[in-house]
């Protein structure tokens, strides 16, 4: 862990003003005040994303791009207007850029679909590293059965992190077709090196796919300048709703990039010698689109961009290392991933007593932790356990919770000591 | 409020850290596997069986207190079991789990009742079944092991 930029007795964030804006933290769990460190799994919604979306299905709900009555309009306005926010908050240079999708996991079978699928061949590598959640494994196992291609799993650390060189040597000028790798990792808090490896790939002109899902709420994006040519995420692990995400691409490879679904909306003209396809990004949003979901996103944006993420990132750093130094205090609990730059998740198991067995006990203290393999099967391989416990942190989090937190696996140790 | 002590007794703490039987069996006459996806938990489940008893039973694997101590249990209460006598055994056990209006038969139960507090926990449930489901493999001798899914 890199040391703590901030003295600061005072947390630069207005976190009891956050705490506010979330209704679902003000309830108890067992008598106990709920304690929600499960933002990994997904982050609770602030009022505003709530009656954004209550409010669209209130008075503007429609289809879009199709009516021309005036909440057809309206509707198509509100869905657009969160197409435009989407754009400037990872700085897209286009809004034809901005595809939705039905979350991380679609962006990024959508990738594997029309990007990579029809360009693989027998002997051509997908490169990957060892801490990608199944999304970002699962995909490219597919294609690799069907096309003949090898899947390359970049080593990591015992640390949890990206052993560099192994990524140099992995990455092949003639063979590899595309870098696929997490900005941050579900299920061990890594920080990876994008920029870097960014830059390695192009060297090589190969493209790079980014799993964002655990970056876009705790640290500032700028596809641009990071270089990505594709960055997938989640509306519900940003303070939105669930059911709608997010995967940008470079325009220029969305344009030579076949749909991924047939149907409505994401065509031209349909006869039956042939149909031609719609403009960007509509090429990619066949059928009714998650509206809802896409205005719920939009607000959740307006929610973060008020907070201003590079105070965010600060205060869960700051958090992080606080939670780190209890939890570690505690004996009997081995962390898993010690990486030098990371965020927001604290992955541990304890000596006595099974990662299944804290989420229970934790849990009756009010604690919502999650135990599991954390959808990364590979990484609890690499660390030799079958599941960790972990907590994972959002801006709403406070050093109380951390201290509710080390209270309850104070408790697991009283009973499995 | 229901009391955590329901749920970690003694005895469940004491079977999981420590869980009797615990060895792959050899020679045996039946086995299967069982997995948990959701939380990893696995085990192998080894019987010896002659002239319709259970004459010796073992288990190895990995997984939480509680499906670790019904496991342990499980297997000291099948010894010297008849497979009929077992099979009822299996049901009552899974009727205590999930069937939340009747009170454990505990006679019938014998030590396997001090998990009844599982059935307050509905997503533990599965920690708690998985022996029983992979001991019904076994007598089965079904090839393909069982997953709590
Ligand atoms: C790193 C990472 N990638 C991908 C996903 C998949 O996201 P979703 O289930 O929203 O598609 C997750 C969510 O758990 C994740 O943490």
């Amino acid at each position: 862990m890199s040391a703590v930029t901030s003295q600061t007795l005072q947390p630069p964030l207005d976190v009891a003003r956050i705490r506010a804006d979330f209704p679902i933290l003000h309830q108890e769990i067992y008598g106990k005040p709920l304690v929600y460190l499960d933002n990994g799994a997904t982050t609770q919604k602030p009022q505003s994303v709530i009656d954004a979306v209550s409010h669209y299905y209130a008075a503007d709900n429609s289809n879009v791009h199709r009516g021309v009555h005036a909440l057809s309009e309206r509707a198509t306005a509100d869905y657009e207007g969160a197409r435009a926010k989407v754009r400037d908050f990872i700085h897209a240079a286009s809004e034809r850029e901005i595809v939705f999708t039905r979350g991380t996991t679609e962006a990024i079978n959508l990738v594997a679909h029309s990007y990579l699928g029809p360009r693989l061949q027998a002997g051509d590598e997908i490169l990957i590293s060892h801490m990608e959640h199944h999304s970002n494994i699962v995909p490219w196992q597919l294609l690799c059965e069907r096309s003949g291609a090898e899947l390359k799993v970049v080593p990591i650390s015992d640390a949890g992190e990206i052993v560099y060189e192994e990524f140099e040597r992995l990455l092949s000028p003639e063979r590899t077709k595309l870098v696929a790798v997490g900005h941050v990792s579900n299920a061990l808090g890594t920080i990876n090196p994008i920029e870097q490896i960014i830059r390695a790939a192009h060297a090589h002109d190969i493209p790079v796919l980014i799993d964002g899902a655990q970056a876009v709420a705790h640290l500032p994006v700028d596809v641009q300048a990071l270089g990505a040519d594709f960055y997938a995420f989640s509306g519900h692990k940003l303070f939105g709703p669930t059911g709608i995400g997010v995967l940008y691409a470079r325009e220029a490879l969305l344009d030579v990039m076949p749909p991924y679904q047939g149907g409505g909306d994401m065509i031209r003209t349909v006869s039956f010698s042939g149909s031609t396809w719609n403009e960007l990004p509509y090429k990619f949003e066949a059928g009714t689109p998650n509206i809802a979901g896409a205005v719920g996103l939009g607000a959740a944006i307006d929610y973060v961009n008020s907070l201003d993420l590079a105070l965010v990132q600060a205060y869960e750093h700051d958090l992080l290392d606080y939670a780190t130094q209890q939890v570690s205090a505690i004996g009997d609990i081995r962390l898993v991933g010690t990486a030098q730059r990371k965020a927001g998740i604290l992955s541990f198991v304890m000596e006595n007593a099974h990662p299944h067995d804290i989420g229970t006990i934790v849990d009756h203290e009010g604690v919502a932790i999650r135990a599991g393999h954390h959808c990364a099967m590979p990484v609890m391989e690499r660390f030799g356990v079958p599941a960790t416990a972990r907590a994972s942190l959002a801006c709403y989090n406070t050093r109380d919770d951390i201290d509710a937190l080390v209270r309850a696996l104070q408790r697991v140790h009283e009973l499995f000591g | 409020m229901n009391d955590l002590r329901d749920l970690y007794q003694e005895v469940v703490i004491d079977h999981g850290r420590k869980p009797r039987n615990f060895r792959a069996l050899e020679p045996h006459s039946h086995e299967a596997k069982g997995f948990n996806p959701l939380c990893g938990d696995q085990i192998a489940l080894y019987l010896q069986i002659e002239n319709d008893v259970i004459q010796d039973i073992g288990f190895t694997g990995s997984g939480c207190a509680i499906s670790m101590a019904a496991a342990s249990l499980m297997t000291e209460s099948l010894k010297g079991k008849t497979i009929s006598e077992a099979e009822k055994l299996f049901d009552a056990y899974h009727g205590m789990l999930t069937n939340q209006e009747n009170l454990p038969d505990t006679e019938r139960l014998g030590k396997l009742a001090v998990l009844s507090g599982v059935r307050e926990y509905p997503t533990r449930v599965k920690c708690a079944t998985l022996a029983g489901h992979t001991l019904k493999a076994a007598l089965s001798n079904s090839e393909k092991p069982v997953t709590t899914e």
